[in-house]
């Protein structure tokens, strides 16, 4: 073993958190400044240890790094596989997870109990989901993130939270009894259930077994589109959403990719050109799914009153973009689809951040923390004294010029990388072939460009609008108070944006080798199903 | 055995997804476990329904798969009843609040007028 403890370091990502977690369970409420820490410093060593492994990836490319939990060889033992799509996932989990927990421990960290040790379990359900290479741990891994954003959407309490919590853990169990339903059909039909022997295995079932094998696809589809939130399974995401706390929302903004991840996945491995009579398989209801998607969250953005409304609609557009790529489902679309997932997931979790903080000075936001304070009303009266850090000055000169960036990213203008971004989801439909190449431009394609566009113009509408109305409107409202740490976060997203524009090279070049690798699933299977066990002699894991 | 269990399941699911539907806490929850013991009978049945064959291998019979049953259904159906379990008292617990916070147990937080 050449590789040695880097190799080890794939489990890391699940059992790093898993530890931090528990290890808060022993420490009282009241020492709020250790939790934090430790929480800051798992989620720091987590981003470190994603991107030491983007750099394993990379480098084992075009095979993907296996990690054999209990040593059994494939088919039989449960095991996490990395390649370049799941490392980039866990790098924008570290990512957003040290935003949300900066932003977390001005003031929302007081707000209920046992906020950083759900935190760090969600951490370890995404990170887990984006590792797993097998169905069954998916779903484990899917309910534990499930479990704590259950617990994490409510943080704060108050009515509007717990209705609109309530709304969004009926759907999602309803939605986990889908999961299974699918889950046990596909093993049924092919007696399996890792992700590269089910790959291998779809070609090859019998013609009077497909119809049951695709059912029992659809069916596990389904679950994931409720979570990814298409259209017509999607209406409890936008109050569950805007009802969070802000940095609940803005880790929240990756819960949604989650969806779209495992679908990416999944689609090309299953039913990718390989695949046989089932090639193929759903990616017209993707594609339709993903248009209606983009076309009600447009309406939605352009409907909502509250940014946080405005937020939550954004996510869905979001969303509807990146289905209707997987949708079309070439090279070219897939690598400037993943570009875009990063952009527009780094976006929304700014914005989500950034609105608490404008809305805190209008009424809207003072009602809900007044709510709050009624429920968590003794502690947090002293919470307000020992508030720590500096509160800064110019606050709404400040907020307005992350607004304004905000907005730009969102409606997709340069020199942001959400103009990058859509410029090559626009770019890959008209020319699935590269440049130069003339092909047939089908209408469905037409519409679908149409709408990316008129997606961008809503939101440039809606932010134009709540932008006059917040900051250009006379001050009656109190200038919010603002600390530094809160600013901080939204501004560093932000930044990594405009970095994400200027290193749109280096960047683009990694997507479209992770979009090309997932395109020829015959290295993730192979490298899967012969994935050697650790040594004869002393070779232990751990 | 297999129209048995088919019913069973049939029956559980549709009283699930009626309950699920109606607008009080207390019957979306007991929808939801309902829905949760047909999903677990179903995982079951994937497994190919037999009956007295061993799911662990037993001294008469090792090598010859045909004797047995298959353990992984029932190995996943454990882990889906824990789970399951857990989220419905997680559940529970919301439905409480739910009902403490806004004096009513319509889903909605409030009584249709």
């Amino acid at each position: 073993m050449t590789a040695g403890w880097v190799h080890h370091l794939i489990i890391a990502p699940v059992v790093l958190p898993l530890a931090a977690g528990a290890f808060m369970l022993l420490f009282d409420e009241r020492r709020r400044a250790l939790k934090a820490t430790i929480s800051l410093v798992s989620a720091i060593l987590l981003l470190g240890i994603a991107i030491t492994l983007m750099s394993l990836a990379d480098a084992s490319a075009p095979g993907a790094s296996v990690y054999l939990l209990g040593n059994w060889p494939a088919p039989f033992g449960i095991v996490l596989v990395l390649d370049r799509l799941s490392a980039l996932m866990l790098v924008l989990t570290g990512i957003l997870a040290i935003a949300s927990l900066v932003f977390a421990m001005a003031r929302w960290q007081r707000m209920g109990p046992h906020f950083h040790t759900i935190f760090q379990l969600l951490l370890m359900g995404l990170n887990g989901a984006f590792l797993t290479g097998d169905l069954f741990n998916l779903f484990v891994f899917f309910e534990v993130l499930l479990a704590s954003s259950y617990g994490l959407v409510l943080h704060g309490s108050g009515p509007l939270r717990v209705k609109a919590g309530l709304h969004y853990i009926a759907f999602n169990l309803a939605a986990s009894a889908l999961f299974l339903i699918g889950v046990s059909l596909l093993y049924g039909v092919t007696g399996t259930l890792n992700m590269a022997d089910l790959a291998q295995r779809i070609p090859s079932v019998a013609p009077e077994d497909r119809m049951l094998l695709e059912a029992g696809a659809a069916i596990l589809g389904i679950a994931f589109l409720v979570k990814a939130g298409m259209w017509p399974l999607s209406f409890w995401l936008p109050p569950a959403y805007a009802a969070a706390a802000a940095p609940v929302a803005a880790i929240f903004a990756i819960l949604s990719k989650v969806g779209i991840y495992i679908l990416l996945r999944l689609s090309l491995l299953f039913f990718g050109v390989e695949a046989g009579a089932s090639s193929g398989f759903g990616s017209d209801w993707l594609l339709l799914g993903g248009m209606a998607t983009i076309a009600f969250g447009l309406i939605g953005v352009l409907a909502s009153q509250a940014m946080g409304r405005l937020a939550g609609y954004s996510v869905l557009v979001s969303s509807g973009t990146l289905l209707a790529a997987i949708g079309i489902g070439n090279t070219a679309i897939t690598g400037g689809a993943l570009f875009y997932l990063v952009s527009s997931t780094l976006t929304i979790s700014a914005f989500f951040l950034l609105v608490e903080l404008v809305e805190r000075g209008q009424d809207t936001a003072a009602a809900v923390l007044a709510v709050t304070m009624e429920a968590y009303g003794d502690e947090y009266e002293d919470a307000v004294d020992e508030e720590v850090g500096l509160a800064i000055p110019a606050t709404l000169a400040i907020l307005g010029a992350c607004f304004v960036v905000c907005g730009i990213l969102l409606t997709g203008l340069p020199p942001f990388s959400g103009f990058v971004a859509k410029f090559l989801l626009v770019a890959s439909i008209f020319n699935p072939t590269g440049l130069g190449a003339s092909a047939e431009i089908s209408p469905t394609d037409w519409i679908l460009v149409a709408l990316i566009i008129l997606s961008g113009l809503s939101a440039l509408i809606a932010m134009t609008r709540t932008g006059i109305r917040t900051f250009w409107a006379s001050l009656e409202g109190k200038v919010p108070r603002v600390l530094v740490i809160e600013v901080l976060p939204v501004a560093g997203l932000l930044l990594l944006c405009l970095l994400l524009a200027i290193q749109a090279g280096p960047a683009m070049r990694y997507m479209e080798a992770a979009a090309q690798s997932l395109h020829a699933p015959q290295n993730y299977i192979k490298s899967v199903l012969a994935a050697p066990r650790a040594g004869g002699g002393g070779g232990e894991s751990r | 055995m297999e129209l048995i269990v088919a019913l069973a399941i049939g029956v559980l699911t549709a009283s699930g997804i009626w309950l699920l539907l109606r607008p009080r806490t207390f019957q979306v929850i007991i929808g939801l476990s309902l829905i949760s013991y047909a999903v677990n009978l179903f995982i079951f049945a994937m497994g190919r329904l037999r009956l007295g064959a061993p799911p662990v291998l037993v001294d008469a019979g090792v090598g010859d798969p045909g004797l047995y049953d298959d353990p992984l259904p029932q190995a996943l159906v454990l882990t889906a009843i824990v789970i399951s379990f857990a989220m419905t008292a997680l559940f529970l617990v919301v439905l409480l609040a739910s009902r403490g916070l806004t004096g009513t147990d319509h889903v909605d937080g409030r009584e249709r007028r």
